[in-house]
């Protein structure tokens, strides 16, 4: 599994995704939407880990971009804000249950991934 | 005073809680008594001058009507007795032209004649002829009093001089009361004789004590000396002295009020009769004239006094009325105001709230991050997974970023509710999540808290963050109530088919019965000045029937506060996809 980590808190990315990769799980990270598109240039990745706010492009917005670049890939929101109309924006963009507000837990985290990978392996 | 308390308006003892913007802009017992004085004053006035002049008017009319009267008949019957008096008089003027000396000396004669007046006039007793010596030459009646000598009687002379005689009532020798007439005639040559006639009085009476003369008062003639010459049906009999005094000279009727020896007041009319010493008087008792005039008066009190009542019970009906309408509008009034301040407070706190949240959240996620890399990281090294003081620490760091995550997120829960927004809720969840937030205090004050939901307790639908508003006003104002080592009771119950209750009842210090009733109005506060703004409770009574309840409150002083509050299990408002638990994990 390849998971893209995006959120403008540079360090909260890079550890996530060291932590990540000691569990098994290749991750690449970016903190701005531009270098997020730009690391799906070369490689692709099943899920997407995306805050709703980093500068400029909104979460919403580049999964919209990511999506259209490769379909297959999965998103899973992540917020410190929690507010009632992003809540309801995220859960109609991707589904019930892919939003998590921060600090997030990382086996939490991983469960979900895992519920999205197996998910669409069923429905393939 | 129990008629008063249950008739109370309720602004009669409104005292203003609050200062400022919401303050009341009425004084409301002002403005009822304002316009109940004004409309009083404008209503009952003019009505009590009219009745006063037309008292006025009517009494006036009524006693110058009585006064008309008495000297109609007064004068009415004067002229009777002075054509009765006059009448006989030219019947012997008539009877000395008549007849020569002569032949009013022959006795046949004069009994002839004595017959023929008795029959035509009636009165008559008997006749006398007098010669110019003043001897009685001829008697014609039922005494013997031929020769009695007259020339020395005072009638005789004043005869004499005047040409005639009318004496006043005596008793004479039969005890009878009787009048003499008595006329003279001139011969010619300077001779003249005198023609006597004494008439009983019996007629006399009757034409004075008839009784549409006496109507309802006393008729009688007296002399100049006062002495009745008629009998009277309460001054006397004939021949007294009347008690009232002699009326002055006046040759016409005369109207007089004098008072009685009992200290009534009688209206007298009389008249002096004229070639007499008579004077008729006719006494009234004033009060019983007036009697028509009492009733007149006494319905005239009444119709007044039974208008000022309907007056003032419809004027005071209509202000109080109104003036509660006023009361009641203004209420809603301030309570929309505070409404309007409290959403905006909420949504203030809301912002700062989200805000707060959203930039701890940020660098709280690092610090779990970072500490999660550590503990990672650690585990790899043998050394360091065995060191048991290293990974405690290291556990205690994420489980405190745990404890500031759960509370941010209580906080974004808390505040995310805008609007009413319905959804599944399970009360019990609700009710620890609200306590939550106030289990820092609990915890210092040492209270002791218990939760009891009935088994049958179902999921309500309401909005969420509504309800934790309104437990949280409740339980707080519980908290604010309880004295250190308190006990509160929160319990659920099923209340009927259709809603359920939550009932938080507290051991404090309890609210008097006084203050009882107005606990829900807004800006009422015992804790005024003392960080209470009077706003909680009226909120939350505002909130509650939002969302479709009620809220009720027993309390004794010293003993406890009971707040319980109903809610439907299904509000009519439209229901939203439940998102329990997805928001925090």
């Amino acid at each position: 599994m390849k998971v893209l980590l995006v959120d403008d808190e540079h360090e909260l990315v890079s550890t996530l995704a060291e932590r990540l990769s000691f569990r098994g799980i290749q991750a690449d990270w970016a903190t701005s939407g531009e270098e997020a598109m730009r690391l799906t240039e070369k490689n692709t990745y099943d899920v997407a880990v995306l805050d709703v706010k980093i500068p400029r492009i909104s979460g919403l917005e580049l999964k919209r971009r990511l999506h259209a670049k490769i379909p297959a890939m999965k998103f899973i929101f992540m917020t410190g804000h929690g507010s009632e109309d992003e809540f309801r924006n995220c859960s109609a963009e991707t589904g019930e249950g892919c939003y998590l507000v921060k600090p997030v837990n990382i086996e939490d985290l991983i469960q979900k991934m895992n519920e999205l990978m197996n998910a669409s392996e069923v429905r393939s | 005073m129990v008629v008063w308390k249950k008739l109370k308006p309720k602004f009669w003892d409104y005292v203003d809680a609050a200062a400022g913007p919401f303050a009341h802009l009425f004084n409301f017992r002002r403005i009822w008594q304002l316009a109940v004085l004004l409309t009083v004053g404008v209503a009952v006035v003019p009505l009590v001058a009219i009745t006063a002049i037309d008292y006025q008017v009517t009494q006036k009319s009524i006693e110058s009507e009585i006064a008309l009267r008495t000297s109609r008949l007064v004068s009415n019957t004067r002229r009777a007795v002075s054509f009765f008096l006059a009448e006989r008089r030219s019947a012997l003027d008539f009877i000395v032209r008549d007849n020569s000396f002569a032949d009013l000396n022959d006795p046949e004669r004069l009994q002839s004649i004595l017959k023929n007046l008795k029959s035509s006039f009636g009165g008559f007793t008997d006749l006398g002829v007098i010669d110019p010596l003043g001897y009685q030459r001829n008697y014609a009646g039922p005494y013997r009093l031929e020769g009695v000598d007259y020339s020395e009687q005072a009638w005789y002379r004043e005869v004499l001089e005047r040409g005639v005689h009318i004496s006043d009532v005596f008793p004479g020798f039969r005890q009878v009361p009787h009048l003499i007439i008595a006329v003279k005639h001139e011969v010619g040559s300077g001779a003249q004789f005198v023609l006597r006639a004494t008439l009983d009085t019996e007629r006399f009476n009757h034409l004075i004590s008839h009784p549409e003369v006496v109507g309802g008062g006393d008729a009688f003639l007296i002399n100049r000396e006062g002495k009745l010459q008629t009998p009277s049906l309460s001054h006397g009999k004939v021949l007294d002295t009347i008690s009232l005094p002699v009326p002055s000279f006046s040759p016409n009727t005369e109207l007089i009020e004098t008072e009685d020896g009992q200290g009534q007041l009688n209206a007298i009319g009389y008249a002096y009769i004229e070639d007499t010493s008579f004077i008729l008087m006719l006494v009234k008792n004033k009060k019983e004239i007036l009697k028509p005039w009492y009733k007149t008066r006494l319905q005239l009190m009444g119709f007044l006094a039974a208008s000022i009542t309907i007056i003032l019970v419809v004027i005071l009906g209509v202000a109080t009325y109104l003036v509660n309408k006023i009361y009641l509008a203004d209420q809603k009034r301030i309570t929309t105001l505070h409404q309007v301040e409290y959403s905006n407070k909420m949504a203030t706190i809301g912002r700062l709230a989200a805000g707060v949240a959203h930039e701890i959240n940020n660098p709280l996620a690092v610090i779990n991050e970072k500490a999660g890399l550590i503990k990672d990281l650690f585990s790899m090294r043998e050394e360091c997974a065995r060191d048991e003081k290293l990974m405690n620490t290291i556990n205690g760091v994420l489980s405190s970023v745990e404890r500031c995550a759960k509370i941010t997120r209580r906080l974004l829960s808390f505040t995310r509710n805008s609007g009413v927004t319905t959804q599944r809720i399970n009360l019990r969840e609700t009710i620890h999540e609200v306590l939550g937030f106030l289990s820092k205090e609990a915890e210092y004050r040492s209270f002791h808290i218990s939760v009891h939901v009935d088994e049958d307790v179902p999921q309500i639908t309401s909005d969420q963050g509504r309800l934790q508003e309104i437990l949280l006003n409740v339980i707080n104002n519980s908290f604010a109530a309880m004295q250190d080592e308190g006990h509160l009771q929160v319990t659920v119950r099923r209340h009927k088919e259709q809603s359920v209750s939550v009932t938080v009842k507290d051991d404090g210090c309890g609210i008097p019965k006084a203050d009882l009733e107005r606990v829900f109005e807004p800006f009422f506060s015992t804790r005024a000045g003392k960080g209470g703004t009077g706003l909680g409770l009226s909120i939350t009574s505002g909130m509650v029937q939002e969302l479709g309840g009620e809220i009720r409150v027993e309390s004794e002083v010293g003993k406890g506060t009971s707040f319980t509050i109903t809610l439907p299990i299904q509000t009519e408002k439209k229901e939203k996809p439940s998102n329990e638990g997805s928001l925090g994990r």
